[in-house]
């Protein structure tokens, strides 16, 4: 099932491999720089799932989740926070923010979109 | 052009620029913090840099650069969090490390050599600076393995690679046998909050092999005390799958800790004790919190405190007391408060150079082509009010706009050359041992980006040079009233149509009855010369000068001033020297602001057709009799108003002609030099003023005193591009042979 995905990660590179993992996946992928422009974003966009970044110039991850979460329509948005630490604690922060769940950086693309259909349908 | 076709080799290669620009940013942002400023935000932009180098070379599985950078970022983090107060070495051990960050980008983008010591080196710095974090982290960088992306990510072989209790409890596991899983699951709040599905969950374990899921609607009341919000539903399932538990709590990993889960295994029964420690995923779980495992899987659970509670339990063990008391980031807010500052990017196309070379060779064939059209519209004899001429006029200036624009794409601030030269101040005065301050004017100034790669070298031999000859020790800095810190000062501004970079330290000055001994000694000069300030100072340029008695391990390492000097010439600039005792020393360099194209004067002098730099041109004179005088034979000043200015015959001084015309009546160029004397000098005829595009000459041409380059006019004729200031230093050695080349020595 083809997904509709806002991608959120101030890393170009990221951004590239994020969308070079779903494209061949038949998602639609939508990109944003940091979290302001993520909201920005995601103003005119029902995505199925949101994947983010947690370090981020202007609005950071955490931000970003918080925010999202307080928009009624994206309560139940799944959101995939990406992150290179595999730190319990970060985890939990990004759960306390509301995250659905976390990928690994350097992420496998097969993963990745597993992870999507997981928590997306 | 297979990396145009492979996806990952041009995202690899834009990983590179990428970091290029982070580390931009890493280094301004250090600076910032090396400054004082105590804005938060300087740490989170060098954290931040750090983390997206770390993060794309981990999808690239460059290794070194992974595992540096990672601990890199863990002392940064320390600084973030405030729990760690970078002292003066602290920040120089951090500059230090973003060299060696730059490094090694550098070398695995070249698919070079990794200078494995200096990074270990580095990494014990660092370590010794984060004292006992270390030990935790070891665990962290055990679990962040960098994989290329077609690994595959399959939780058992990260589990048997990275972790040797688990590989055990793995075996039994290694015949096709089929298990009968007990599951139940009752979703917390936390599921439903964090956007987790539990339809999705179900789908997800029954995707595993055959289940059989019933719904227990036990704690379900009535519909007129249901509050909609609060989960009441659990299921059990019973899943009869070939798998691994672990593959059904990798099913439950987003929601481990938001739910009551148990799991039980019935073929798998003898072994219960051994398999049941598996239960969170590996990879996700670092190795520290032994204790969640422990607490975790407790076999089965039945009353909820047990279950998984795994937020607070998380936090206490496995931080040391430091770590979980000020953490900052427990509420998420606080995050969100912290959204600084806001400098909106802005919006950049990446172009190929090449392309952009192509289009400025494009251009300039363009004003060659205007140019000789617009020379034959002449020849036709057109009205200068035609429609036809008055077009033309319209093509000539539409024709620079285009040339100017194009030449702005090629233009870059000279900022990333200066910030590696602040890393040349560093290791320089590290290595002689001074405290010694980078201070930078005119980052923003740009400069054609050839001009700027080209820079790099002569730059970083005369900042090595203030550091090691130029600046005093802080004994010697004290004792002559200085602050014991030495500063050089890097600078770069628009003057004139040039870009004028200049190299100043506030040093000792040259020594110049050391320079002139040394001179005297090599047989640079004749024992008995007498030269001024300005003559003593130029000797530094001399080719052989440089001397073993001044080698030491930094600036020493052969190459003298006359090799910056080359340099400088071949960009078409002049270096000029300028010293105070006791004040300092300063290096100004003069270039163009692009090595294409030229606004020349056409000149003909015995039938040669010669173009001269405009901006060097000052006036045109007309000689009568009157106001040339002879001072010496063969040697001529012309009165120009103020005062007398040394005359020179262009077609003798290039060897086109044996003697001089007679001067009456012939036409003088007043000339602007390079050390801000003039001079004038006769020619036949002025032709034009035009733009030139400068085409260099083969290298396969000796140099030839006073030719810098050579173009092509409007009617297809080649014209040599003169250097008039090279032409008076040749003119003014040879008559004499006592004064001195101020300029240049080149051999006529």
């Amino acid at each position: 099932m083809s997904l509709n995905i806002l991608a959120v990660d101030d890393s170009k590179t990221m951004r590239s491999m994020i969308t070079m993992a779903l494209k061949p996946s038949g998602f639609d992928v939508h990109l944003a720089d940091d979290g302001i422009h993520g909201l920005e974003v995601l103003e005119g966009l029902s995505p199925d799932a949101i994947i983010t970044d947690i370090n981020m110039p202007r609005m950071d991850g955490f931000g970003f989740i918080d925010a999202v979460r307080a928009q009624e329509k994206h309560r139940a948005t799944p959101i995939l926070v990406l992150t290179t630490e595999s730190s319990t604690e970060l985890k939990m922060r990004a759960r306390e923010a509301g995250a659905t769940g976390w990928i690994v950086k350097p992420f496998d693309p097969e993963k990745l979109v597993k992870a999507l259909h997981m928590v997306a349908g | 052009m297979s990396e145009e076709n492979d996806p990952m080799a041009e995202i690899r290669s834009s990983f590179f620029i990428e970091c290029e620009e982070l580390l931009e940013a890493l280094q301004d942002a250090l600076a910032e913090i090396d400054d004082g400023n105590e804005d938060p935000e300087s740490i989170n932009v060098v954290f931040r840099a750090v983390h997206s180098i770390k993060g794309g070379a981990g999808a690239f599985g460059l290794e070194p650069l992974v595992r540096f950078a990672h601990r890199y970022e863990t002392a940064l983090d320390e600084v973030r969090s405030g729990r760690l107060v970078p002292d003066a070495d602290a920040t120089r051990l951090f500059f230090s490390a973003a060299d060696h960050l730059s490094d090694l980008v550098r070398v695995c983008r070249d698919d070079e050599e990794v200078p494995t010591e200096k990074s270990d080196e580095l990494l014990a710095q660092l370590d010794a600076l984060l004292g006992d974090v270390v030990e935790e982290e070891e665990a962290e960088v055990a679990d962040f393995e960098p994989l290329g992306v077609s690994m595959s990510l399959d939780l058992p072989d990260i589990g048997s690679a990275g972790n040797g209790a688990t590989s055990l409890n793995l075996s039994p596991m290694d015949g096709p046998e089929k298990s009968l899983f007990h599951i139940r699951f009752k979703p917390d709040f936390g599921v439903f909050e964090t956007g987790n599905e539990p339809n999705l969950l179900l789908r997800n374990l029954a995707e595993l092999g055959i289940a059989d899921i019933s719904c227990d609607m036990g704690d379900l009341p009535l519909l007129a005390e249901l509050a909609p919000e609060t989960p009441y539903l659990a299921w059990n399932v019973v899943l009869e799958a070939d798998i691994d538990e672990s593959e059904i709590r990798e099913v439950f990993e987003f929601v481990d800790g938001l739910c009551e889960l148990s799991i039980s295994s019935n073929s798998a029964q003898k072994n219960a004790t051994d398999l049941t420690p598996i239960s969170p995923p590996e990879m996700e779980i670092p190795s520290a919190p032994n204790a969640i495992v422990a607490e975790n899987t407790s076999p089965v659970k039945t009353e909820e405190p047990a279950v998984s509670k795994m937020t607070p339990a998380a936090k206490e063990p496995t931080n040391t007391a430091a770590k979980s008391a000020p953490t900052p980031s427990t509420k998420p807010a606080e995050a969100t408060a912290k959204q600084t500052k806001s400098k909106t990017p802005k919006s950049v196309v990446r172009v190929d150079l090449d392309r952009i070379e192509r289009l400025v060779n494009l251009v300039g064939e363009l004003v060659i082509n205007q140019a000789m059209l617009s020379q034959s519209l002449e020849k036709v004899g057109l009205s200068p009010h035609s429609d036809a001429m008055s077009g033309m006029d319209e093509f000539q200036r539409l024709t620079r706009d285009i040339q100017d624009s194009v030449m702005m794409i090629r233009a870059q601030p000279v900022k990333s050359l200066f910030q590696r030269m602040s890393r040349i101040v560093r290791e320089a005065s590290s290595a002689v041992k001074k405290d010694v301050k980078l201070i930078t004017i005119g980052e923003t100034t740009e400069i054609d980006k050839t001009v700027i790669e080209r820079l790099a070298d002569p730059l970083t031999h005369m900042i090595r040079n203030a550091v090691d000859h130029g600046l005093e020790n802080s004994e010697d800095r004290i004792a002559a009233g200085k602050s014991s810190q030495g500063s050089v000062t890097l600078s770069a501004a628009h003057r004139s149509g040039r870009v004028e970079i200049e190299v100043s330290d506030d040093g000792a000055g040259i020594n110049r009855p050391r320079v002139l001994q040394i001179a005297i000694e090599k047989g640079l000069i004749a024992a008995d010369s007498v030269l001024s300030d300005s003559e003593t100072d130029n000797l530094l340029f001399l080719p052989g000068f440089s001397t073993n008695a001044e080698v030491t391990d930094l600036s020493g390492r052969g190459v003298g001033m006359d090799v910056v000097r080359t340099a400088i010439q071949a960009l078409s600039g002049r270096i000029n020297i300028t010293s105070k005792k006791g004040v300092g020393t300063k290096f100004s360099i003069s270039l163009p602001l692009t090595l294409a194209v030229l606004d020349g004067m056409v000149v003909e002098v015995a039938n040669e057709t010669l173009v001269l730099p405009l901006n060097v041109v000052v006036e045109t004179l007309s000689l009568t009799d009157n106001n040339v005088e002879m001072i010496a034979p063969g040697q001529n000043v012309v009165r120009v108003r103020d005062g007398f200015v040394p005359l020179f015959d262009l077609g003798v001084e290039l060897g086109y002609r044996d003697t001089a015309l007679n001067v009456a009546g012939s036409i003088v160029l007043l000339i602007a030099l390079e050390d801000g004397n003039r001079a004038a000098l006769i020619i036949d005829k002025i032709q034009d003023q035009r733009q030139v595009v400068i085409k260099g000459l083969d290298d396969r041409y000796s140099r030839a005193p006073g030719i810098a380059a050579a173009t092509i006019l409007g009617d297809g004729q080649i014209a040599l591009i003169l250097d008039p200031t090279d032409i008076i230093a040749n003119a003014t050695e040879t008559p004499t042979g006592s004064t001195l080349p101020t300029e240049r020595k080149v051999g006529t």
